[in-house]
């Protein structure tokens, strides 16, 4: 040939293979990422094996858990956690309540991702009237007050752990829906979609090969602040007499019935509220992490 | 051989060239690093230039030769934090610009250096009208007031020949054509009268009969103001039309200086001449077959009268107001082993015919593909014909799926139409990546870890997977440096010889389609203006448009330096039309063997 001006082989210096590692063992080699796991881990644990960490029934009034006065007693040997009004013990009903919070913030936010995303792919890939009238649909569900919405929902049916997972997952994808929408939209018009139809790849390649890898980072954030959005709205349900029915211990409902009380015994909104932050907390450190890692592009760059 | 490199001036006691002129900046010893994963690195080293009163200079290099930063640290403009200057200085008259703090810094850009840069589209605020743009530089400046602003404004657009500048005030970014927002910029350079015009791939976002314009517009202020510029190309040819003297950089050094005319007639250094070798050049077409195609058995691809339109919508109800009539009436065939090449500015709808080829926009007419017409066809039947048809497009780092390797990037269209076995598709994929010019181990990797030139080979790779009978390259070798460019469209030319492919070649080069092509289209607003052999279009243009366009291109050789460029006139037409108007179809006249011209 003619030209060996600059070669243009090497752009990166480096062009082994690099066999594609495991995303486990590349998220457990980041600390942040491994402090996420083992919150999830302790949470997991802690509802699993609530009947044996603790000695206490989540539902039962002792007598000893109040003072003479009839006021909850604040952390000490006996209730490590202090009690709440009705005098039962604090610790033992956050570790019940991690089995409510955890369907409702998994199963729940999962649905709604779900949703959200088969909405807003299609949407976004299919314009055209099937692509405006899903949207049209998701402005209305927009317009439309979320907690009414549940409400409605949750009282209809009759209420249970997994009837309110459902409402809250009807309410929930639709702000993920758009957004993804938005990004599946933007991503079609780009080249390399172009040059998959050229090459003769039909739609569901393009969908689930070109357009969803390039999605996940977004759902990944969505879920993750669903996460505890979710937990709150099954609170809040709760709250309203419509959510998981008392006396069945959840997070949400456990701050909700003692904020009141809030300047008297602050022990009881915060140590669940710390809970609902560290498992929020602990699944936005593992979907940053998997973010990267899932990203080609974010490794070998010089 | 390379005594020219190891005689470069370092340091400012040592004046460059001859003495006669005011220097008005000098840079010594400039190094610029940038902070990446892996530590610092200089992209900049130990630069040392003198830039005279009224002088141009010419810094070319190909990507990544330090260019722009040169430029950027010039202007203490450069991104923050990762790139800073390291070590040198760079003096404006008494001024050293590198000691400066960011508030003094800020006194000295627009007024006694400006900038204009690659893309005037990008580099004007689109929300706000020019004029309002053009005054708020000047009443940064000065203490004139805003009347007086205005009317320095009015002259400033006068200057860079817009026609009716006051109305233009009130216009906004996106209501210029390209060319005309290039000279926004300037006239906004050029409102102060800086000492020095940095320009920045001025005019490489232009078509080329825009280019010639601009750089002639850049001429003469430059003589009517006594402004020293910077010019910072990759462009050869406008260096030989622009420059008094040249550096050529590579790597972040300087490789040569010189005056224009040594450059060009007796280069140092050997990176030099082979920069200059790799330059297409009009006339240089060598070594291409004769065209010997002109009884043309069994076309591989046949277009008659194609159209193409585009709504636009507009109106409260967003009714139907506007059709574009991108493609407009164009036929033709490509016959095997022939590359016929489809040239004209941005616009005129050469892109859109090669979609409609490739089956991504809806059209009218017929597209006949190894002789079956696709209208007839069903689903399955078009997708197996459309094998046929293969597409390369213009920017390599844009056209393959940023998440995949490249492996199962080249194997995906054997994949796609279930021809061989996953081993034997493995197989297949290493032998293009080998017949490719890439190695099989690189099969693993992922796009961004290669460089422009390899991402097109592994598109070209892509592209030979199905064994197609026709190529489309849409633009393919514009984004790449021209020494890469070279080897890509030897490449291409290799492959043609071994397999018979026959390519559709689009381009707004002229002098790169003169090196590849058989035959010639010319397209201006949707439809064919000239056709014919690469012969008789580039010896015997006969549409006045193929005059303007082979005209337009810079010449690589001070010594053919153009006195003036043909003005244009008027801006290029819309092809957009109000509804139930069509535009006059034109009439392809034969003036013997095929050559083929629109008669008015």
């Amino acid at each position: 040939m003619t030209n060996p001006i600059a070669p243009d082989l090497p752009a990166t210096g480096r062009m082994p293979i690099k066999p594609r590692a495991g995303v486990w063992r590349r998220l457990v080699k980041r600390p942040l990422a491994l402090l996420g796991l083992v919150i999830i881990a302790i949470v997991v644990a802690g509802a699993l094996l609530a009947p044996w960490l603790t000695g206490y029934d989540p539902n039962e009034q002792m007598f000893d858990g109040l003072t003479l006065e009839g006021a909850p007693l604040p952390p000490d040997a006996k209730f490590w956690l202090g009690t709440d009004l009705l005098g039962r013990d604090l610790l033992t009903r956050i570790l019940y309540g991690a089995r409510t919070s955890l369907i409702i913030g998994i199963v729940a936010n999962g649905v709604a991702l779900l949703i959200g995303t088969l909405v807003g792919v299609a949407a976004g890939y299919y314009r055209g009237w099937i692509g405006s009238a899903l949207m049209r649909f998701t402005d209305l569900m927009m317009a439309f007050p979320a907690l009414l919405l549940a409400i409605c929902l949750a009282a209809v049916l009759q209420p249970s752990l997994w009837i309110v997972a459902m409402a809250i997952a009807l309410v929930n994808w639709v702000q993920t829906a758009r957004v993804i929408y938005t990004e599946t939209s933007s991503l079609s018009e780009r080249e390399f979609i172009d040059a998959e139809r050229t090459i003769g790849a039909g739609a569901p390649r393009i969908l689930f090969r070109h357009i969803l890898p390039h999605l996940l980072p977004t759902i990944i954030v969505w879920g993750t602040l669903g996460i505890s959005t979710t937990v709150l709205l099954e609170a809040t349900l709760s709250y309203l007499g419509i959510g998981v029915q008392p006396p069945t211990a959840s997070w949400g409902n456990i701050i909700f019935e003692n904020q009141t009380y809030f300047q008297a015994a602050p022990w009881l909104v915060f140590f669940p509220g710390a809970a609902i932050l560290a498992l929020a907390l602990a699944f936005n450190l593992i979907g940053d992490a998997l973010r990267d890692i899932l990203d080609p592009t974010q490794r070998g760059r010089a | 051989m390379s005594a020219g490199v190891t005689s470069r001036p370092t340091g400012a006691a040592t004046p460059v060239g001859s003495p006669a002129g005011r220097s008005v900046l000098e840079i010594a010893g400039l190094c610029v690093s940038v902070r990446g994963e892996d530590g610092e690195r200089e992209v900049v080293s130990d630069l040392s230039l003198t830039l005279k009163r009224g002088e141009t200079l010419c810094i070319a290099g190909e990507s990544g030769s330090g260019k722009s930063m040169t430029a950027l640290a010039i202007m203490q403009l450069l991104p923050q934090p990762a790139a800073r200057i390291s070590s040198g200085m760079i003096q404006l008259g008494e001024i050293d610009l590198a000691t400066l703090n960011e508030r003094q810094m800020q006194r000295i850009r627009g007024d006694r250096i400006a900038m204009i840069f690659q893309e005037p589209m990008t580099s004007l605020n689109p929300v706000l009208s020019i004029g309002r743009q053009l005054t708020e530089s000047i009443e940064a400046h000065t203490n004139l007031s805003s009347a007086e602003a205005r009317r320095r404004a009015i002259e400033a657009l006068t200057a860079v020949r817009i026609s009716e500048a006051e109305s233009r005030l009130k216009q906004f970014p996106h209501e210029l054509s390209g060319g005309m927002r290039q000279r926004v910029m300037i006239a906004m350079a050029l409102a102060l009268k800086p000492d020095v015009l940095i320009a920045d791939e001025p005019t490489t976002a232009l078509d080329v009969t825009v280019q010639g314009e601009v750089l002639e517009l850049l001429r003469d202020l430059q003589r009517e103001h006594g402004t020293s510029v910077i010019l910072i190309t990759h462009d050869m040819g406008v260096v030989a039309e622009m420059a008094d003297r040249v550096i050529v950089m590579r790597h972040g050094r300087m490789v040569e200086e010189g005056k224009v005319a040594d450059i060009f007639a007796r280069p140092q250094a050997d990176y030099t001449r082979e920069l200059l070798a790799a330059v297409p050049r009009i006339g240089a077409g060598v070594g291409r077959r004769k065209s010997a195609e002109a009884e043309r058995p069994g076309s591989v691809a046949v277009l008659n009268d194609l159209h193409v339109h585009f709504d636009l919508r507009g109106g409260f109800f967003g009714q139907v107001n506007r059709r574009v009539h991108a493609v407009e009436g164009v036929s033709f065939s490509i016959a095997p082993h022939e590359t016929l090449a489809l040239v004209g500015e941005s616009g005129c709808g050469k892109s859109t015919t090669a979609k409609a080829l490739a089956g991504l926009v809806p059209y009218q007419g017929d597209i006949v593909i190894g002789g079956r017409n696709l209208a007839g066809l069903g689903r399955d039947e078009r997708k197996a014909v459309r094998r046929d048809v293969q597409m390369i497009f213009q920017d390599p780092y844009a056209s393959l799926d940023p998440r995949m390797r490249v492996g199962d990037l080249v194997a995906e269209p054997l994949l796609i139409h279930g021809i061989a076995s996953k081993q034997e598709r493995r197989e297949r994929v290493a032998t293009l990546f080998e017949r490719v010019g890439l190695s099989a181990d690189q099969m693993e990797l992922y796009p961004h870890e290669f460089s422009g030139g390899q991402r097109q080979r592994i598109c070209i790779a892509r592209a030979l997977a199905l064994r197609p009978k026709l190529i489309i390259a849409d633009e393919s070798v514009s984004a790449l440096d021209v020494s890469v460019q070279a080897r890509v469209l030897d490449l291409l030319k290799e492959l043609q010889r071994e397999f018979g492919i026959a390519y559709l070649f689009i381009s707004h080069d002229m002098a790169v389609v003169e090196n590849i092509s058989d035959r010639v289209a010319v397209m201006y607003l949707g439809q064919i203006v000239e056709m014919g052999t690469r012969d008789q279009v580039f010896s015997n243009p006969r549409h006045p448009y193929t005059k303007r366009l082979i005209e337009a291109v810079p010449v690589p050789d001070p010594a053919k330096r153009r006195p003036r460029f043909a003005r244009l006139d008027q801006e290029i037409p819309s092809s957009a039309r109000k509804i139930g108007e069509t535009p006059s179809k034109l009439v392809l006249q034969d003036l013997g063997n095929g050559h083929l011209v629109a008669v008015s």
